[in-house]
């Protein structure tokens, strides 16, 4: 493997481990901060103990979120120090200003929220909790407002003098359309993730008939939380759906796996099997207009095939090397005005041009072979974002479905009566990660081969250093965080097991036992 | 703003931040080199650790913003120091993610074999980066082997044996010497009986070596030829590494110091500050603001002597970066430069807030009776 394949390998590997915890942080953050309310509002200690119990967990994944983050702030520098250098004129803004207002505020009051129960005020305390809750929250604003712009590049452009982009309307790019969905998809995303851990617990809990009023209360507000939540995301995946639709079509045609433009309104395609070699999809099982609908919004505009898409990068390819050939003239002479000028009007595709460089390293003398092939690998992986997908959506349909019966049961006092349904809210634990994590791959993956969509091949965008190197410091991430995780998840089970009572040291349900403690 | 004040105020800014990071994170990363040395049984050891326990993920966020600062106001040296020193790097991540563990999971579990392992996560947590940030500085003075190409592409020939050389080494030890000073202030801010009174026997030792290291490096600095850039400065020019020419003189980096005698005041206010934090160990709170001030006057010495440059080259020294040619478009300045005025103020309202809700020492029956302590 070359410093290219490892570094992403080592990216995906880091990117992915800091999103297990990340979206449990952003879910149970808001949990704590409902429950927490209840009790401020009602006075009744068992809450508070509520609060405490699923505060221990949140601590332990809480660490894990914060050690696994570090890496990821500075692997941009370590490992894809051309990608710095070309925008980070841009991209490092969104990086600081969340460190500045979403880091500070998260990981200055966690220790509060632990440490603070007999230093401050029940509202101070409840104060606290919700700081911690929009500081995770805002974390995660910013840090998709910077994600988005590498899904669609808006506000920046390239400086010949600098040789890098730079940002022209900072407005743009932060009120760039893609990281509002993202971030409404992505945050609805950790609560679901939240809300199914808090319930698949508390169900475990009735199962076994232990700490029932912690587990039925717990169950409530995960219902109700969750059932929002899950909604929110199937709105707002469909919304990403349509803003990628805009902005990435290859995206789109790649995980619909539709290799020709349909004629308008386009089919959605349930299921099917992609054929690589033939460049067809075999089996295909299809909606009518469902597709059409979610990507235009409309019944009368046609979404375009790979097959096309390919065709178009072809004249970006052949445009954008008309601005590279410009760009050497001006490298030779930076007087140059005329050069400037044919520059100025090719810059859009210049980082089409770019792509060949995978192809040939003297790219000003590219044969249409060569042009066939660059535009042949802006195809990203069919079958992988086909699948990921609609397992992704599935998931998305069913959570909603088991929010509305929880939700249902618990206005009825009726959750602990099924046991078969406790069940399956306890087997359901798992599956929010691998929906969320799928995400991910659809988003990352379905960009390939940019790194910046339509601005920079990922190839290009790595540091110059050795394969050595970049092994070493890959193992070394896969192995300590392999050792964190099983201590992570070993301490989590630990205290789901021990349960509320043997945590916080006494018995949670009995008023007097609380009412005694409540000094401490 | 004029773009030639914006690279200076971000240059300044950075300074302010590194500043920042060694005064907060100092503390906690001497206190876990400490911890194993003075805390002899495992309820001192405790106490030890929470004294920092609330405090130190806010404190970290220092680190992390001065990685996100170098980014956003100095891509081009986020870039190349960061991928130059990689295996460096790798080093400080894989110990700082350590830390969470050690503070987090240590005392969850009661088999003394799981506490030990963490109690030495955390020292090598404390030790490695205090080792390495000074490590890294001591290089900036002798140049390391880089260059660009035409697309601004770096290339370099660092590898980490070469970066440990001895002067990098002593300057590591500066560091290292520092922390550990701050570390044992703090603690003796923060603990009462024994654990108190070992962290102020361990004051003038740490006092002692770091003025000695100090002057020690200063001396050997006197001998080490300084950068100057020979070709006319832009102050508002292009952001382009490669416009300019650099000499590698026979002068020294105390050039700056010479044109303006008054920064002088940095170098002797940390060697002061360490002196009066030892005579002022028994009012505690006095000592630790001592403490503080040495990282201060540490970075500003560098900080000054190295000016304008950020990242020398030795082997292609045009290719230096300097505060001038790394810096971001006058827009990103601008406009972050607004961020910094709007929400430091409010990180330091809070912060404090979150410190004055905490004031007071730790004791050992605090521990012992909560089921939340570390
Ligand atoms: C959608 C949310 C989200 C996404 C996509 C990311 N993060 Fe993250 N990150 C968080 C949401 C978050 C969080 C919820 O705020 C965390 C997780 C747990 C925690 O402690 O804070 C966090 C922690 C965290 C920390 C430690 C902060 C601290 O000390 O408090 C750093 C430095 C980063 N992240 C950096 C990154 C970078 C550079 C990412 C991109 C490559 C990234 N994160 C993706
Ligand atoms: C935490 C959630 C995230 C996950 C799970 C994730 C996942 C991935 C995956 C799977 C890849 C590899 C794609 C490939 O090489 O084929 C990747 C690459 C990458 N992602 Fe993300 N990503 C996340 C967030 C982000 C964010 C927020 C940013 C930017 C702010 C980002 C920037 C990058 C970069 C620079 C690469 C390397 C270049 C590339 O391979 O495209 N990622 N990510
Ligand atoms: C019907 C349901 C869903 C639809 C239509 C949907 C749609 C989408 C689309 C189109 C993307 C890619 C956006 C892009 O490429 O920029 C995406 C990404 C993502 N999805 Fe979903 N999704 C659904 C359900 C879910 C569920 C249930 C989860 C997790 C619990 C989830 C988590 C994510 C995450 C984390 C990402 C990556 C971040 C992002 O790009 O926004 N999605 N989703």
């Amino acid at each position: 493997m070359d410093v290219v394949e490892l570094s992403r390998l080592q990216f995906a590997a880091t990117a992915l481990y800091h999103f297990l915890f990340v979206p449990l942080t952003l879910g149970l953050s808001i949990i704590l901060g409902i429950m927490e309310t209840v009790y401020v509002m009602t006075g009744r200690e068992i809450w508070r103990d509520i609060v405490k119990f699923w505060g221990v967990l949140f601590g332990i994944n809480f660490a894990m979120g914060v050690a696994t983050g570090i890496t990821m702030e500075f692997q941009f520098g370590t490992n894809w120090a051309y990608y710095s250098q070309y925008v980070g004129d841009i991209f490092g803004a969104p990086l600081a200003i969340e460190g500045l207002m979403a880091f500070f505020l998260e990981a200055t009051l966690v220790g509060l929220f632990f440490f603070g129960w007999n230093k401050l005020s029940r509202v101070q305390h409840l104060g606290v909790t919700w700081g911690l809750a929009m500081g995770t929250n805002l974390s995660a604003l910013w840090i998709l407002i910077a994600n988005g712009w590498m899904q669609n590049p808006t506000g920046a452009a390239f400086n010949v003098d600098t040789m890098r982009m730079e940002v022209t309307d900072f407005m743009a790019v932060l009120f760039n359309p893609v990281a509002q969905d993202k971030f409404v998809h992505t945050v609805s995303a950790g609560y679901v993730v939240g809300s199914v851990f808090v319930l698949a617990i508390s169900a475990w809990y009735l199962l076994k008939g232990r700490h029932v009023e912690l587990a039925r209360r717990s169950m409530t507000v995960a219902a109700s939380f969750g059932l929002a939540s899950a909604l929110s995301v199937v709105v707002l995946g469909d919304e990403s759906g349509y803003t990628a639709g805009e902005h990435q079509k290859m995206k789109i045609a790649a995980i619909e796996a539709m290799w020709e433009t349909e004629p308008a309104p386009a089919s959605f395609t349930l299921f099917g099997l992609p054929n690589l070699k033939d460049h067809k999809t075999e089996y295909e099982i299809k909606i009518p207009w469902a597709l059409g609908l979610i990507v235009t919004r409309s019944t009368d505009q046609e979404v375009s095939g790979i097959h096309q898409l390919v065709d178009h990068a072809k004249l970006r390819i052949d445009d954008g090397l008309i601005a590279y050939r410009a760009l050497q003239q001006i490298k030779a002479a930076p007087k140059d005005e005329a050069a400037r000028i044919t520059f100025e009007e090719h810059a859009g595709n210049l980082g089409y041009a770019l792509l060949l460089k995978r192809v040939r390293s003297d790219i000003e003398n590219a044969t249409p072979d060569d042009i066939q092939m660059a535009a042949d690998s802006t195809i990203p992986d069919v079958p992988v974002l086909f699948w990921s997908f609609r397992i992704m959506v599935g998931l998305g349909f069913y959570f909603i479905a088991l929010f509305a019966l929880a939700f249902y049961f618990s206005a009825k006092s009726r959750l602990d009566k099924y046991r078969s349904f406790l069940w399956v809210c306890f087997l359901t634990l798992p599956l929010p990660w691998i929906a969320a994590e799928l995400g991910w791959i659809v988003a990352e993956y379905g960009r390939q081969p940019w790194v910046i969509e339509g601005v920079l091949p990922t190839h290009l965008g790595v540091s110059s250093t050795s394969v050595g190197n970049v092994w070493f410091s890959l193992m070394g991430f896969v192995v300590f965080y392999s050792s964190l995780l099983i201590a992570d998840l070993y301490l989590l089970q630990k205290y789901i097991r021990l349960g509320p009572d043997a945590t916080l040291g006494h018995a949670v349900a009995t008023p007097s036992n609380a009412a005694l403690q409540a000094g401490e | 703003m004029d773009y030639e004040i914006l690279r200076l105020i971000w240059w300044a800014l950075l300074g302010i931040l590194l500043i920042g990071f060694a005064i907060m994170d100092g503390f906690d990363l001497g206190t876990a080199i400490l911890s194993p040395l003075l805390g002899k049984t495992d309820l001192e050891r405790r106490v030890i650790l929470n004294t920092v326990g609330p405090v130190w993920e806010g404190n970290q966020v220092w680190f992390i913003l001065g990685g996100g600062a170098i980014f956003a106001a100095f891509p081009a040296l986020y870039a190349a120091s960061f991928s130059g020193f990689y295996l460096a790097m790798f080093l400080v991540l894989v110990t700082l993610i350590l830390r969470p563990g050690g503070f987090k999971y240590r005392s969850k579990v009661e088999a003394s074999a799981w506490r030990t392992f963490w109690d030495w996560a955390l020292f090598a947590g404390g030790l490695v980066p205090s080792l390495v940030f000074g490590v890294a500085f001591g290089n900036l003075f002798l140049g390391v082997p880089f260059s660009y190409d035409s697309d601004l592409r770096f290339h370099s020939d660092i590898t980490l044996f070469s970066l440990l050389n001895p002067f990098a080494l002593l300057v590591g030890l500066v560091s290292l010497s520092m922390l550990v000073l701050h570390g044992a202030s703090w603690l003796n801010l923060k603990t009462e009986g024994v654990i108190q009174a070992r962290a102020r026997s361990v004051m003038p030792i740490a006092a002692a070596a770091f003025i000695a290291l100090f002057v020690l490096a200063g001396v050997w600095l006197t001998q080490i030829g300084a950068y100057h850039i020979t070709s006319a400065i832009a102050g508002d020019g292009p952001s382009n590494p490669l416009l300019k020419t650099v000499s590698v003189s026979d002068g020294n980096w105390f050039a700056n110091f010479g044109v303006q005698p008054l920064l002088w005041i940095s170098p002797l206010l940390a060697i002061a500050a360490a002196g009066l934090a030892v005579l002022a160990r028994r009012t505690p709170m006095l000592a630790f603001l001592c403490t503080a001030l040495v990282p201060a006057g540490t970075i500003a010495t560098a900080g000054f002597a190295l000016f304008p440059f950020l990242l020398p080259s030795s082997s292609d020294p045009n290719a230096s970066l300097t505060l001038w040619d790394a810096s971001s478009s006058k827009l990103t300045l601008e406009v972050m430069l607004g961020a910094v005025v709007i929400f430091l103020p409010i990180v330091l309202a809070y912060t404090a807030w979150v410190y004055r809700v905490l004031r007071g020492p730790v004791r050992g029956e605090d521990i012992s009776n909560s089921k939340t302590a570390y």
